[in-house]
């Protein structure tokens, strides 16, 4: 038999017999002669006649399908003479055997994208489709051929198809009645949405189509496992949803249908209804809910008075605030009733009782839909407050125990929060403000009773009250001020004062003359109190913790920061008895205020400027002074109050921008270079300043402040121009490898690193790196500055790594030789810990240091192979030292990456678990414990010796060991059961020594290691 | 066997006893101090310990913390970790709660589970807050009846679960 009808479709091979597999590519050919133009889509018709008209379904079937697939390939070629001949042909085959339908689909799919499609057309191919196919009982795919037919013309003949008037929607509704396949589902969803959204005549048939969708609410469907098509439950929920909610035609269905569902015992059903309900709330007025709102209602309220489920009970919530803005927005005409005002009448019925309850039982759950409510509107606000506003008030007075209190005034702060939604309006004869006496002597009134929790809640109530502008007037304010200032000042417990200085930071944009006058003013009198007693200075400490909080406007700010820097001044002339501590407490606050104030370029100008030279100039003198004056100027000059500055230093520059960072540091830098001092304030410089030229003792200490220099020039943007640089970076290489000084050189070495860091590529950069080559190779050879040789070598290795720069690879193998150095080696391995971890510093993203993404990556992928091999060459006394730089590596590695080279690494873990080094002990029991839940398939294999050396190290004298050890045995009963239930009693036994642990934080971890180690393999894990 | 007492569940569909409870705020974790740090001194088990250890049990009842439902009070622990004692009152939501046993027994499974071998636990329930205290007090105190109760697999499943934390 001739197999494919001996379609002879191309001119250029006559007379060829094709085989059944070799249909697609003659389609191919043919519709690539069709599209060069050797002959017409009629040839090809005429071409099959044999097939299309041979009296076996199959035969035509085949040459139908044929004749599809040339059609798909080229319908955008065809004329529109041809279109309407084959349109009518494929019409004509619907009539014809079934098993030939499928192919006639496929070939009308394709016309139903043709532009040259004649007028009517495509009323005529869905008439005759709604007619001759009964869809349902086609195959999947040919349904959703069908589907695409109507889809394809809705999108390019709406006009058309609108003319056919409801007979399309009806037609629809029989095409996809009792579809079940989620793919079609979807389509079929999205069709019913266009019919309804792009405004098809449903005519009588609204509740038809409502039913032909709604009857798959709640979508009940579980993905196959391994589904290839990837439709998940959610998308086909939010495809019905669309449809539901997209009309309020459906409502007087879909509403009885929703509380039908609410009600039901299906959490999920719950759920959807609810969200359902939530969305049709966009488009409802009152018309559609005004005959459901009290089933509504009644249903919502069961949610939360009998909540099964925090996500059910937050849904209800939801939906009560959506039917309430749905309330609140729908517009009356004369002679309707407010329905918003009776449904809102109807919940302060049902919930007001429960609010004067004495057992307050059911406070907090009416309280919720009541906020819910209140939450749709200004004007529900209004309407629920006027009455709950007095009530709370009321309560307040009535009931007496600070529990009580504190319940009544959480309930209020919840409402006074939910103000905030709708900004700022006149406050105009509202319930706040007709209330508003009372409710500020209840909140006040909470501040002075001795409960810390119930002035927590009193502190946030009072911040939303000052927040609402016009609300408060001018003696309420300045009361609230002193109560905030009282807590400041004098409360014992921090956690109070912490909030008090956090309202303040809230209100003091809003009142900057109250704050000014009450709070600033008094703060500065206690920065300035004689130090007497010990509690002086944590008093101290609270007035500089509460000058930087409040320093959150302008005007403000201008006012505090000249207070912290006259205090430093006092510290720095030795006036005043501070200790290092009080200087770091400064420059603290000041740090905090630089984070504030950056947002606003011209208040962190004016920061910097005063600040900065300020610092700079206070060190500068006291460096000078050193070996001339007291002792007390020393305290400017220890390394703590140093780096206590150099972060002050370094947040007042990060955020400049380019052009007034490069105007700042042309003045800073010479300062460094060639003691020019019209920098700093003042011109009370007793001698010169040369931090880098060599000489005697007072010298030395100049020397120390060239971390400050690091601080400014290390934050600045990578575009701002250095001054001198070159000379600047020589300056501090020489510094760094010659000072007798860690603090000094290590803060040369850093600064070096972050310049070169941000260096741009070329030869002056290598030049540059050729000298610290020599200067490194040199110091870390002999001499007595190996270890700052090392620390420099460290830090430039950090700033070129973090650019991928080609050098680094040259100096990784320094590293790693260094390793096996019985001296420098221990002080190597930890360095690795610097090179893996985020800078916080000169080399961090705040800095603006030069980093790629995956750096990590590259080093470890790099340096680990080598690491590993030296780890086995290494001589027994320094091995430590390359398990030590291995554990950092893998400490610093995202997870990802480490489970996947877990297989090779695993073994040496182990053994540095064994080693006696705690700082390796620690590190790598860190490293394991995530992988252990990450990768339990590797890790299943050691798990006997993993027991066994965790057991061990839960013996360890270092607390932070024990309590690692301990941790990771918590993450072992996480893997499979079977693998790890033979050491159950084991586990057990060895973990009730922990247990009585003398540290409490060992005994905690022991507590949940052994109790999880119980609940293997026992019913109700 | 415990007895009957011992034997309702709350998976079986009942209707709750206490429908809706009166629900306590949690105490925040405790706040680790400098000298908790310090590798040297040594930390005395004392009563927040112990309350740390009982107050994140679950109530069998509700999806609830002993804590939160104020089953259990700091004020109502005692230890001494010198004399090796431990006392824990309990108060059932209300008074004729059936789970009463049941809640004792999960406070003191943990406690044996948490606490070193040296130690006496002693768990029952606050004076006059249950009508019938001194039967549940008296199968509490009793090692062996505890013991059995354990091997029950069922009542095992549902203290495991009380156990176990926060889902």
């Amino acid at each position: 038999m001739m197999a494919a009808g001996g379609a002879d479709v191309d001119a250029g091979a006559p007379g060829s017999q094709l085989q059944p597999w070799e249909r697609e590519s003659a389609a191919r050919e043919a519709a690539e002669g069709v599209k060069a133009g050797t002959c017409t889509i009629l040839d090809v018709v005429e071409t099959l006649g044999s097939p299309l008209e041979n009296a076996d379904p199959q035969m035509r079937a085949r040459g139908l399908q044929m004749l599809s697939e040339v059609l798909l390939q080229c319908y955008s070629l065809l004329q529109e003479k041809e279109v309407t001949h084959l349109v009518l042909f494929f019409e004509n085959r619907l009539k014809d055997h079934h098993a030939v339908i499928p192919s006639v689909l496929q070939g009308l799919k394709a016309l139903s994208m043709c532009a040259a499609l004649a007028p009517g057309l495509a009323v005529s191919v869905l008439k005759a489709i709604f007619q001759e196919v009964h869809v349902q009982s086609l195959l999947q795919l040919d349904r959703h051929t069908v589907y695409s037919i109507i889809t394809n013309f809705m999108s390019s003949r709406e006009a058309e198809l609108k003319s056919l008037g409801a007979d399309f929607t009806f037609g629809f509704i029989q095409v996809m009645d009792g579809e079940k396949d989620p793919r079609n589902l979807l389509v079929a969803f999205q069709i019913v949405r266009d019919i309804i959204v792009k405004g098809y005549a449903l005519g009588p048939f609204v509740e038809e189509l409502f039913e032909v969708t709604s009857c798959y609410f709640p979508i009940d469907f579980i993905p196959p496992p391994n589904d290839p098509h990837g439709i998940q439950r959610e998308d086909l929920i939010a495809s019905l949803r669309a449809v539901l909610t997209s009309t309020p035609a459906f409502a007087e269905f879909l509403l009885p249908l929703l509380i039908e569902k609410m009600d039901s015992d299906v959490q999920s059903a719950k759920m959807d209804s609810l969200q359902t309900m939530n969305a049709a709330c966009m488009i409802y007025g009152q018309k559609e809910l005004k005959d459901f709102l009290s089933s509504l209602w009644s249903s919502l309220r069961r949610e939360v008075f009998q909540t099964a489920s925090e996500r059910i009970e937050s849904e209800g919530l939801s939906t009560l605030r959506a039917l309430s803005t749905c309330l609140s927005r729908s517009v009356l005409s004369s002679d309707d009733e407010d329905l918003l005002d009776s449904f809102l009448r109807g919940i302060l019925q049902d919930c007001r009782h429960h609010l004067c309850e004495p057992d307050m039982k059911l406070v907090w759950p009416s309280a919720k839909l009541l906020q819910a409510a209140a939450g749709g509107s200004l004007r529900a606000y209004y309407q629920i407050t006027k009455s709950v506003f007095p009530l709370l008030v009321e309560q307040y007075n009535k009931h007496l125990q600070s529990s009580q209190h504190r319940t009544i005034l959480e309930v209020l702060l919840g409402f006074l929060e939910l103000r905030q939604k709708w900004g700022h309006e006149e406050e105009d004869k509202s319930p706040l403000l007709c209330s508003k006496d009372a409710l500020c002597s209840m909140v006040f009134s909470a501040l002075v009773e001795p409960n810390v929790q119930l002035q927590l809640v009193g502190i946030r109530a009072l911040t939303f009250l000052g927040l609402l502008q016009g609300l408060l007037d001018l003696p309420d304010m300045d009361r609230l001020v002193n109560s905030l200032a009282q807590f400041i000042l004098h409360e014992e417990d921090s956690q109070t004062s912490l909030a008090a200085m956090e309202a303040a930071g809230t209100l003091t944009p809003f009142y900057p003359e109250a704050f000014s006058r009450c709070l600033v003013q008094k703060l500065s009198e206690g920065l300035q109190s004689e130090l007497r007693e010990d509690s002086t200075q944590f008093q101290q400490d609270r007035c500089l913790q509460a000058l930087a909080a409040v320093s959150t406007h302008p005007s403000i700010m201008k006012e505090t920061v000249p207070v912290l820097l006259q205090h430093l001044q006092k510290v720095q002339k030795g006036s005043t008895q501070a200790g290092v501590q009080s200087v770091v407490s400064v420059c603290q606050s000041l740090k905090q205020m630089a984070l504030q104030c950056h947002q606003n370029a011209q208040n962190y100008w004016y920061f910097h400027q005063a600040v900065v030279p300020c610092l700079m100039g206070l060190a500068v003198q006291a460096a000078m002074q050193e070996n001339t004056h007291t002792m007390l100027s020393k305290v400017l000059l220890t390394e703590e109050a140093l780096s206590a500055m150099v972060l002050v230093i370094s947040a007042a520059c990060m955020y400049l921008s380019p052009e007034l960072a490069a105007q700042s540091v042309s003045k800073a830098v010479p300062l460094f270079l060639d003691g020019e001092l019209s920098f700093l304030p003042g011109n009370s410089f007793p001698s010169t300043f040369q931090p880098f030229q060599d000489g005697q003792r007072p010298v030395q200490t100049q020397k120390k402040l060239v971390a400050l220099l690091m601080a400014f020039v290390c934050s600045l943007p990578r575009n701002v121009p250095i001054p001198q640089q070159d000379r600047l970076l020589r300056d501090l290489l020489a510094l760094s490898c010659s000072s007798d000084c860690l603090f000094t050189a290590t803060a040369a070495a850093k600064c070096f690193a972050g310049l070169v860091n941000k260096h741009p590529a070329g030869p002056q950069l290598d030049e540059l790196l050729g000298a610290a080559m020599d200067k490194l190779e040199q110091g870390l050879n002999e001499g007595p500055h190996r270890i700052q040789a090392l620390t420099l070598l460290l830090w430039v290795s950090k700033a070129l790594l973090l650019r991928y720069h080609p050098l680094t690879t040259h100096l990784t193998d320094k590293l790693l030789m260094l390793l096996g150095d019985t001296v420098l080696g221990p002080a190597v391995g930890d360095g690795f810990a610097l090179l893996m971890a985020d800078s916080p510093d000169v080399l961090g993203k705040s800095c603006h240091a030069d980093m790629r993404l995956m750096f990590r990556q590259r080093f470890f992928t790099e340096c680990v192979p080598q690491l590993v091999q030296g780890f086995h060459t290494a001589a027994p006394g320094v091995k430590a030292n390359y398990l030590k730089g291995l554990s950092h590596i893998l400490n610093h590695l995202p997870k990802p990456v480490l489970v996947t080279e877990l297989p090779t690494l695993l073994p040496l873990l182990l053994e540095a678990l064994s080693c006696s080094d705690h700082v390796v002990q620690l590190s790598t029991l860190h490293c394991l414990q995530p992988l252990l839940l990450d990768a339990p398939l590797v890790v299943s294999l050691h798990v006997d010796t993993l027991v066994g050396k965790f057991l061990t190290l839960t013996d360890s004298p270092a607390m932070a060991i024990r309590i690692a050890a301990l941790q990771c045995l918590h993450a072992l009963a996480s893997l499979p059961t079977p693998v790890v239930i033979p050491y159950k009693p084991r586990v057990i036994r060895a973990l009730a020594k922990p247990l009585d642990d003398k540290k409490r934080l060992v005994r905690k971890e022991a507590v949940t290691a052994r109790g999880e180690w119980f609940l293997l393999g026992t019913p109700g894990r | 066997m415990v007895g009957p007492a011992l034997a309702p569940s709350p998976a079986g569909g009942v209707a709750l006893e206490n429908a809706n409870p009166l629900i306590y705020r949690r105490q925040g974790e405790r706040p680790v101090t400098a000298r908790e740090e310090d590798d040297e001194l040594p930390d005395a088990i004392d009563d927040r310990e112990i309350f740390d250890l009982i107050r994140s049990i679950n109530d069998p009842e509700h999806p609830l913390t002993l804590e939160e439902l104020n089953v259990v009070e700091q004020v109502r622990v005692k230890v001494n970790d010198a004399e090796s004692t431990v006392s824990v009152e309990f108060t059932p939501t209300i008074p004729h709660c059936s789970m009463a046993t049941l809640i004792g027994l999960s406070i003191k499974v943990k406690l044996i589970r948490s606490l070193p071998e040296r130690f006496k636990v002693d768990v029952h329930i606050t004076p006059g807050t249950h009508a019938s205290e001194h039967a549940v007090n008296k199968q509490l105190a009793d090692k062996e009846r505890v013991a059995a109760a354990l091997e029950n697999a069922h009542l095992l499943e549902v203290v495991n679960q009380c156990l176990s934390g926060r889902p």
